[in-house]
């Protein structure tokens, strides 16, 4: 008897916390709220993938900051984890429940939220992709990011040139298979070294999902094949520490030129230290700036923003290559994104 | 299977006795031919430092499986292992970056994977609601901790102690060998003997057997149910410093599926999803199978797509092993 009325007491406390926790979500008839564009005060909803990356987080307390001095209202919302479609979708309906008149999203998938931006904009908010394009790109008014491809064939153009004309033997660290920024950073590296994916030059790649350990593991065994390399690619800089990782641990550190992409403060740190010779920054924070102007502006005069804007990426490192223009670790720590600076 | 001769039944009967003897067998059988195969498919692959390096490879899911088969030996399961074992790897290298002792840092963070076998004890045996639910709640929770904790942002690990399973190494035979090699070699020696040579381990094959049973016969079920949660939480607490002597950086987005890889390795390993039937000496080998695939496929030149597609292949026909096994003892 005992032991059943403590089960009742736990089913009803699980129970009642699944329904005060689905009570914030609940679905509403949502579009009613909008605020009508041209009558001055903005109101920005930020949607990002999650709410713990220091990539996102960095954008979303720009974007805050630039809300917070234009006199614009601003909610933040995110996906649970990378790829949470169904929560985005949820943050966007949540949001045009509060009444935004801009919504500001990276979207977790180029094409799982497309159906919840069209409403969006069929009830005349303004949406803006920030770091992620959308598929197609004119799913959304316009998009702020970064030109994944043109910082590839940046890290891809200094690697080239670190070599100083000796022929690359290449092993390249992927991130997620067929995810759009890993395909065109990695089409941006080949383009900018000036190989492509059947060259032999290309000693082997292994995809490891943006994670430090997997990478690790991948070139690990990659190693184990052939050591005789010159050049790694990485997609990002925790995969970018996993390599060199395997690297050091074969005592190859020293014949090998590494890129990474990312502009992290940790990564940036990397370069300063020696482990990789460049990483390729990229500026979350003027995509969320230029973001909430854009809402601003919208708000005032009912003017959308069109296409894609570039926020621009930088070659950071401590070694610069004639032909490669890029800053220096001093500059990188300055004005890298998460950590400490 | 019915129309079968009486030559040809008694022949497989046999066999899956054979099995439900040893189950370590089949999963030894399925790690030599592995070797063998990469060893003539490559150049490469047959030679000590790889090896060597395989076997660290497996390290970490290798030790989050062994407290994983504690558990699906008594009919449970855990899903929160790895979170477990991730918040574990913040907690040091917090307290280390803060300058805490790296030992008092590294006790910390296997009391909380303790803690943590505790609590899900406890709950188990308490409530009676089934561990699969527990845990796929405990894991949740715990993911989202870890991220708390870590603010999004790695923890970079430069303790000694706290690295030196991954850093220091002797050769044994011309085969490089680390500590963390040696530390799990010794665990699974220890929960090796306690589950053959002891009472105890009598009591856990018991309970995951026939639990009602095992009570009737006067074992005390729930004290063993949680005595297993606490050692497997200890297990976890280990895997958590294999880990950064691997990888010396805790990351909250690692090891996101290591629940799944720790439970690939225990099935691989021809325990039982059903309770009861198992060793952890075929862990040992299941989770070796899965590091040797990864390093072998990866050296032949195999997509990683396809090397996820052998491992589930692989996975399944342990599976159906163990199901036909179970139901010659049946008949």
């Amino acid at each position: 008897m005992r032991q059943r009325s403590l089960s009742a007491l736990a089913l009803a406390a699980v129970v009642g916390t699944v329904l005060g926790t689905a009570g914030c979500t609940v679905e509403r008839h949502w579009g009613g709220n909008t605020t009508p564009a041209g009558s001055g005060k903005a109101r920005v909803g930020l949607v990002t993938k999650t709410d713990t990356n220091p990539y996102f987080v960095e954008l979303r307390n720009a974007a805050g900051a630039a809300a917070k001095a234009n006199g614009a209202d601003f909610h933040a919302l995110a996906g649970q984890f990378d790829g949470d479609n169904d929560g985005q979708v949820r943050a966007i309906e949540n949001l045009m429940q509060q009444g935004v008149n801009t919504i500001l999203i990276t979207p977790s998938s180029s094409t799982g939220v497309l159906k919840a931006i069209k409403d969006a904009r069929d009830a005349g908010v303004l949406v803006i992709a920030l770091d992620t394009a959308t598929e197609p790109a004119d799913a959304v008014d316009a998009t702020f990011a970064t030109d994944n491809f043109a910082a590839g064939q940046q890290q891809g153009a200094y690697v080239k040139a670190s070599l100083g004309g000796v022929d690359p033997k290449l092993l390249m660290v992927d991130g997620t298979a067929g995810s759009s920024v890993d395909t065109q950073r990695h089409g941006g590296f080949l383009k900018g070294i000036g190989l492509t994916d059947s060259s032999p030059e290309i000693k082997g790649h292994t995809n490891a999902g943006g994670d430090q350990s997997q990478a690790q593991q991948g070139m690990e065994n990659l190693l184990q094949r052939s050591t005789d390399l010159n050049a790694v690619y990485s997609m990002n800089e925790p995969m970018g520490r996993g390599a060199y990782a395997a690297l050091k641990a074969r005592g190859l550190t020293g014949q090998i030129v590494m890129g990474s992409i990312d502009g992290g403060c940790e990564g940036v740190q990397n370069v300063k230290d020696g482990l990789y010779a460049a990483t390729v920054m990229q500026f979350p924070k003027k995509m969320a700036e230029q973001g909430v102007l854009a809402a601003v502006e919208y708000a005032k005069t009912g003017k959308k923003p069109t296409g894609f804007v570039n926020t621009g990426s930088t070659v950071i490192t401590d070694k610069p290559m004639p032909g490669v223009p890029s800053q220096n670790t001093t500059w990188g720590l300055q004005n890298c994104w998460g950590g400490a600076k | 299977m019915t129309t079968a001769t009486v030559n040809g039944t008694r022949e497989r009967e046999s066999l899956g006795e054979f099995l439900l003897r040893a189950p370590a067998v089949g999963p030894a059988l399925a790690l030599i031919v592995a070797i063998v195969f990469f060893s003539l498919a490559t150049d490469t692959f047959f030679d000590l430092d790889n090896l060597s390096t395989v076997v660290q490879q497996s390290l970490v899911v290798g030790t989050l499986a062994l407290g994983q088969t504690l558990i699906i030996l008594i009919a449970g399961i855990d899903l929160s292992n790895a979170a477990s074992m991730v918040v574990a790897t913040l907690i040091m290298a917090k307290l280390a970056a803060a300058g805490t002792n790296g030992f008092v840092a590294l006790l910390a963070g296997i009391a909380l994977t303790v803690l943590v076998g505790l609590f899900i004890g406890t709950l188990v045996t308490r409530i009676k609601l089934p561990a699969f639910i527990i845990t796929l709640g405990t894991f949740t929770g715990l993911t989202a901790v870890a991220k708390l904790i870590a603010g999004g942002q790695a923890v970079p690990v430069t303790d000694g102690l706290l690295q030196w399973l991954g850093t220091k190494r002797y050769l044994f035979g011309g085969i490089p060998i680390t500590y963390g090699m040696t530390l799990a070699l010794i665990m699974y020696l220890i929960v090796w003997y306690s589950l053959t040579k002891t009472a105890w381990g009598k009591h856990v094959y018991a309970v995951g057997n026939a639990p009602e049973s095992a009570r009737l016969s006067g074992i005390k079920v729930n004290r063993t149910v949680i005595s297993v949660y606490l050692v497997a939480g200890f297990c976890f607490g280990i895997a958590a410093w294999q880990a950064l002597g691997r990888t010396p950086n805790a990351d909250p987005n690692q090891f996101q599926l290591g629940n799944l890889d720790s439970i690939t390795a225990v099935v691989l390993g021809g325990t039982s999803l059903f309770g009861g039937r198992g060793s952890v000496l075929g862990t040992l080998f299941g989770a070796l199978v899965v590091a040797v695939l990864r390093s072998g496929l990866t050296q032949m030149g195999v997509d990683g797509n396809y090397q996820d597609l052998a491992t589930g292949a692989l996975l399944i026909a342990a599976v159906v092993v163990d199901r036909i096994a179970r139901r010659q003892q049946q008949s």
